[in-house]
């Protein structure tokens, strides 16, 4: 049994400390937002937050999360969380959107810690998220829209 | 010409297939469930029950239904992969029906084949591909929204005492203004579908559009996709599931000899490890469970049927068929050898292209359950739904009607999901078979199972010979293809004629240029790998090598690339605009920053033209693609907002392809497995985009593929005058090294 914080509950999952936190989240707490795309911390899809910052849930292990405050796409709130969300739909950013939950958990940590982030900020927090639709192009606009609307 | 190629295909599928009794109970059952709504063209007759089913009464039947809450199901026969299908054929029915977007879905549809055959296929099969969508839905889809709004009215204008024609719809609401009525489509939905349908209706002028045409309507799904509730068959969670990993041949072709699974059954939460036609499964409780006891499983496998060749060992085997005649020729205008003999400058070249991975973020999936009532039913990304539902049927032993197929979207396709043998299809409802129909089976392959589990874009080389006259005129051009056909071997073989398969060509045999003595030969290969269509498919190749060549002979003539173009676009004035337009548009000719360089390319795929001009920069042998100016002419731009994010997105997954994609085999096995070794384009590599886009009055045709094979060749035509290097390898990563 691992205990943890999930999307701010308490959360005691039964579950096998080496399976990966991804798997855990989506059969084991239901929640499906988070997506299985390479099982190695290659593309992204599956970015959570750990104490606020992105991880990849693929490469980390239940086991490893005892007592950690872990926020998934469903568990985000607050403005920021809100204006980037806002952003990506206002720029249409999403097409197959399978890779888009871990592209707005990435976003999202890097605006906490960055308001302001420039292009090679957003290349350097975002390169590991992948999208084969290539959004890319929107998703840039959407981060530097998202910073214009919480600065204003 | 593709849709005239498709409907000789008929006649190769199975039989059965073709006159398979196609099930409708889905659309029955879906408005039952809503009570009294609308369906347009519903019938109240339960027609699977009845056995052989009859082609439906009208054209519009089962595009749509209205619930007595107002909201609005479009039925969509067109498969969602993330280029905006939905959201098109929705926009059409939007447009006609006027109903509120807050109250639209689409979900896909399948299982009647008069009703959602592509008829850019003549019919004959519903699928969706060669972007096609909104060109096979125009009519259809603004038909049914015009039919729907038509019995609304009648329906108003009976309830109320009043004329029909004094109505006002807007935004899903009737009104009578005079009379001081007024009425919610769900209020009159039920009064509605007792109508008579009409059997002609008018359709808006465009003129008096609202929605076609309009860059402010957004994707309707767009907020679901950004909250992490948007469904795939990945999340598919139905009581009972277990789920299935995959164990394929190590290499093309080899087949199970034997397996020991007993290790992998004694690990906890695994259920069973059985053998199919395609592989071992190893079947769980939950997905991980199921996946990492896939390396505990011993197998053994017969090689002698399989390919062992490299792809090193192909390329070669290639380079070689490439300098002899060709087997069967696409096109022959004129007399090429005599053109070429008297030709004042010849010019010569060959181009190389790599076995390419679709590698969608969303690996191949499907579910099966088979139900106690003997039905079957299959969830995944269908994006040829009638061949899987009769591949099911056979697997289940069933009749195909009793096969219901639930068409999910999918996380990202690019033809990877339509494939004539149904894999993943296939595994999942024989994993469900072996273990004796007692649960519904995920079959869930990994990156890896992903990877490695064939199906590529065809590796090819490309030979291509000119001639100039001595006053720098294009009079002599060969093209000769080597490499495997995407068809053959499949139920769509019927589509090679005369030796051509057309995938293998187009765009080369397509060229549109004015060159008397023009000859496209092709000589189709035998090797073990599978391959199938990959977004644009033959223009993958084809825009590549002619683009290119094109700017080596253009230089030869000492000419410019856009006007030496233009001057052979004479007959072409739809390539001739777009190309203008991009010129305009990236400022061609005009200074640019120091070290930036442009290069042009145009190609026409899927009747959409496209130009786009790429400006560049080289350092250190390092590509950066700074900005990309496209134009595009897909004839009436339905929705201009999903025309400029297909462009953005097939620009840069052409970009990642070109420059750092390859799969590549050693002795017959797949080198790569993940997108460690397979790399698509990252958000760094992704250039600025401008799209700018034709305001045509020509029937619409698809946006999903055409934005992809022009960005190739600008590119190497820009690294060209960077570095004075012809890439002729790819990716740039081999070829502007070796």
């Amino acid at each position: 049994m691992v205990t943890f914080t999930l999307n701010g509950e308490e959360t005691s999952l039964d579950a096998d400390p080496n399976m990966p936190l991804l798997w855990a989240l989506r059969e084991k707490a239901g929640l499906t937002g988070t997506k299985f795309g390479c099982g190695l911390a290659q593309c992204g899809a599956c970015t959570v937050h750990l104490d606020g910052f992105p991880v990849r849930s693929c490469q980390t292990f239940v086991g490893d999360v005892e007592g950690a405050q872990i926020t998934t796409i469903e568990g985000l709130s607050g403005d920021l969380a809100a204006t980037v969300q806002q952003v990506w739909a206002d720029l249409d950013v999403p097409q197959c959107g399978y890779c888009q939950s871990g592209q707005i958990m990435a976003a999202v940590a890097l605006l906490s810690e960055m308001p302001s982030p420039s292009d090679a900020d957003i290349d350097g927090a975002l390169e590991g998220n992948l999208c084969r639709c290539a959004t890319y192009h929107r998703i840039r606009a959407a981060i530097h829209e998202a910073s214009r609307r919480l600065e204003a | 010409m593709r849709a005239h190629a498709m409907l000789s295909h008929a006649a190769t599928l199975p039989k059965k297939l073709v006159n398979a009794p196609l099930s409708r109970r889905r659309f029955l059952v879906g408005a039952a469930a809503t009570g009294a709504g609308i369906a347009v063209g519903f019938r109240a007759v339960p027609l699977a029950a009845e056995g052989e089913a009859t082609g439906p009464a009208s054209p519009f039947q089962s595009y749509l239904e209205i619930g007595e809450d107002g909201q609005v199901t479009v039925f969509s026969s067109q498969f969602e992969m993330g280029q905006g299908s939905y959201h098109g054929l929705a926009t059409l029915v939007v447009e006609e029906l006027d109903c509120d977007w807050n109250d639209v879905q689409v979900v896909g549809a399948s299982g009647n084949l008069a009703t959602y055959g592509n008829i850019m296929w003549g019919g004959t099969a519903q699928g969706t591909g060669g972007s096609t969508s909104m060109a096979t839905s125009w009519d259809r889809y603004r038909q049914a929204g015009a039919t729907a709004k038509a019995m609304l009215k009648a329906a108003a204008a009976e309830a109320w005492g009043v004329s029909a024609e004094e109505i006002e719809v807007e935004a899903g609401m009737l009104r009578h203004v005079a009379g001081g009525h007024q009425a919610g489509f769900g209020e009159l939905a039920a009064a509605a579908a007792s109508q008579p349908v009409p059997g002609e209706v008018a359709l808006k002028t465009p003129a008096e559009w609202t929605q076609i045409g309009n860059p402010e309507v957004l994707r309707y799904d767009r907020v679901g996709k950004t909250d992490g509730t948007q469904d795939f068959t990945l999340d598919v969670q139905l009581p009972g599931m277990l789920t299935a990993a995959m164990i394929h041949p190590p290499k093309f072709g080899a087949t199970l000899v034997s397996f020991d699974g007993e290790a992998a059954k004694a690990m906890p939460g695994v259920v069973d490890v059985v053998a199919v036609p395609r592989g071992i499964a190893v079947v769980a409780e939950d997905t991980w469970s199921a996946i990492n006891a896939t390396w505990s499983v011993e197998a053994e496998w017969d090689e002698t049927e399989a390919e062992t060749r490299g792809s090193a060992e192909i390329m070669s085997e290639y380079r070689a068929l490439a300098s002899q005649a060709p087997t069967a020729l696409a096109r022959d205008d004129g007399d090429f050898d005599a053109a070429l003999a008297e030709a004042a400058q010849v010019i010569e070249a060959s181009y190389e292209f790599p076995y390419l991975a679709h590698a969608a973020l969303e690996p191949m999936n499907a579910v099966a359950r088979m139900n106690e009532d003997g039905t079957l039913e299959v969830w995944g990304g269908h994006q040829i739904p009638d061949f899987y539902q009769y591949l099911s049927s056979q697997i289940a032993e069933i009749p195909p009607e009793q096969v219901r197929m639930h068409v999910l979207k999918t996380g990202g396709g690019f033809g990877r999901r339509a494939v004539g043998d149904g894999d993943v299809v296939v595994e999942a409802v024989s994993v469900a078979k072996a273990l004796g129909w007692r649960a519904p089976v995920k079959v869930q392959w990994t990156r890896e199972n992903d990877m490695r589990g064939g199906r590529y874009r065809p590796a090819y080389v490309h030979r291509l010979r000119a001639g100039l006259d001595d006053e720098g005129r294009l009079v002599a051009w060969d093209n000769h293809i080597v490499g495997q056909s995407i068809v053959s071997g499949t139920p769509f073989e019927g589509l090679i004629q005369n030796g051509i398969d057309n995938t293998s060509v187009e765009g080369a045999s397509t060229l549109p240029y004015a060159i008397p003595n023009l000859r496209v030969g092709l000589t189709t290969t035998d090797v073990k790998v599978p391959v199938l269509w990959w977004r644009a498919v033959g223009s993958t190749h084809t825009a590549y090598a002619t683009e290119v060549f094109m700017d080596e002979v253009i230089e030869a003539a000492g000419a410019d690339p856009v006007q030496f173009r233009l001057d052979l676009l004479q007959e072409h004035p739809r390539h001739a605009e777009v190309l203008r337009l991009a010129a305009e548009a990236a400022g061609w000719g005009s200074d640019l920053p120091e070290g930036r360089f442009h290069g042009v390319a145009l190609h026409e795929s899927f009747a959409s033209y496209v130009a786009q001009i790429a400006e560049v920069s080289v350092e250190d042998g390092q590509v950066r693609v700074h900005k990309v100016v496209c134009a595009v002419d897909c004839g009436v731009p339905i929705n201009p907002d999903t025309i400029r994010a297909q462009m953005e997105g097939g620009i840069g997954f052409g970009l990642g392809s070109i420059l750092q994609e390859e799969l590549t085999l050693t002795a017959g096995e797949v080198d790569q497995g993940n997108y460690d070794g397979y790399r698509p384009l990252r958000i760094s590599q992704m250039p600025e985009i401008e799209v700018v886009i034709v305001d045509s009055p020509a029937s619409p045709t698809g946006v999903g593929e055409p934005g992809t094979p022009p960005i190739g060749p600008a590119v190497a035509n820009a690294v060209y005058r960077a570095t004075g290097r012809r890439v002729r390898q790819l990716p740039f990563e081999k070829g502007l090294t070796t």
